[in-house]
């Protein structure tokens, strides 16, 4: 497996971790027992401000945690040099997740027209993110094993 | 009169893993090294899975000193 490949996995388990991890934390620690606050806008707002350094750092230590792991497993470095196949790559990635993106806006837009709680909307903007994410790194591993 | 030929579609290959042996069994690091490119990317030419630009093929030519057409075969079908 090509060193490009196994940062994508990386990225779509620490993904997973990050965001599933935050979640349940903030449900445990806000949202839990004191439901009102998930029509509170603020709420929200901090929620999301919180999760941007948050999902920096865990992201920055868990690359290198694995990059400490596979140098011992494997006895190799990570490849972390580009060249115009990794570009062209991640611009199909990147453009694959903006359309997930893009349907996940519609449809928390659709859930306000419809009359629904705010708090769905919210909710599938983070359920969006994350499918973002998932859907470029998948959509790399793809194309590094097929072909572009 | 003689029929145009249709190039709707093709067919790519190419000639750099003989091309390397003739180089002194030039390795696919070497290869990578000397175009500014990946191993992986070498890797991924020789099997037909990325076309390169037309930078980086005629780097490759050159670093052969050999031809485009020598270096890539295009059949059209």
């Amino acid at each position: 497996m090509e060193s490009k490949e196994k940062l994508s996995l990386l990225s779509v388990a620490s993904s997973a971790l990050i965001t599933g991890g935050y979640s349940i934390y903030v449900y445990s620690n806000y949202i839990s027992g004191q439901e009102t606050v998930l029509n509170d806008f603020s709420f929200w707002g901090k929620a999301f401000l919180v999760l941007i350094p948050v999902s920096i750092v865990a992201h920055i230590v868990l690359h290198i945690v694995f990059a400490i792991g596979n140098k011992i497993v494997t006895n190799e470095d990570l490849e972390t040099a580009t060249d115009e196949r990794d570009r062209h790559i991640e611009l199909k990635a990147v453009r694959i997740s903006h359309w997930v993106f893009i349907a996940g806006f519609l449809l928390a837009m659709i859930s306000q027209a419809a009359g629904m709680p705010v708090w769905v909307m919210f909710v599938l903007f983070v359920l969006s993110g994350f499918m973002a994410s998932t859907a470029s790194e998948i959509a790399k591993i793809i194309y590094y094993r097929r072909g572009i | 009169m003689s029929k145009a030929p249709k190039l709707k579609s093709c067919v790519i290959t190419n000639n750099i893993r003989k091309l390397r042996f003739h180089a002194n069994e030039m390795t696919q690091q070497e290869l990578a090294d000397k175009t500014g490119v990946t191993r992986q990317t070498i890797v991924a030419i020789e099997n037909g899975k990325y076309f390169p630009t037309l930078e980086l093929a005629f780097r490759i030519a050159a670093l052969f000193n050999t031809p485009l057409e020598d270096v890539f075969i295009v059949r059209f079908s």
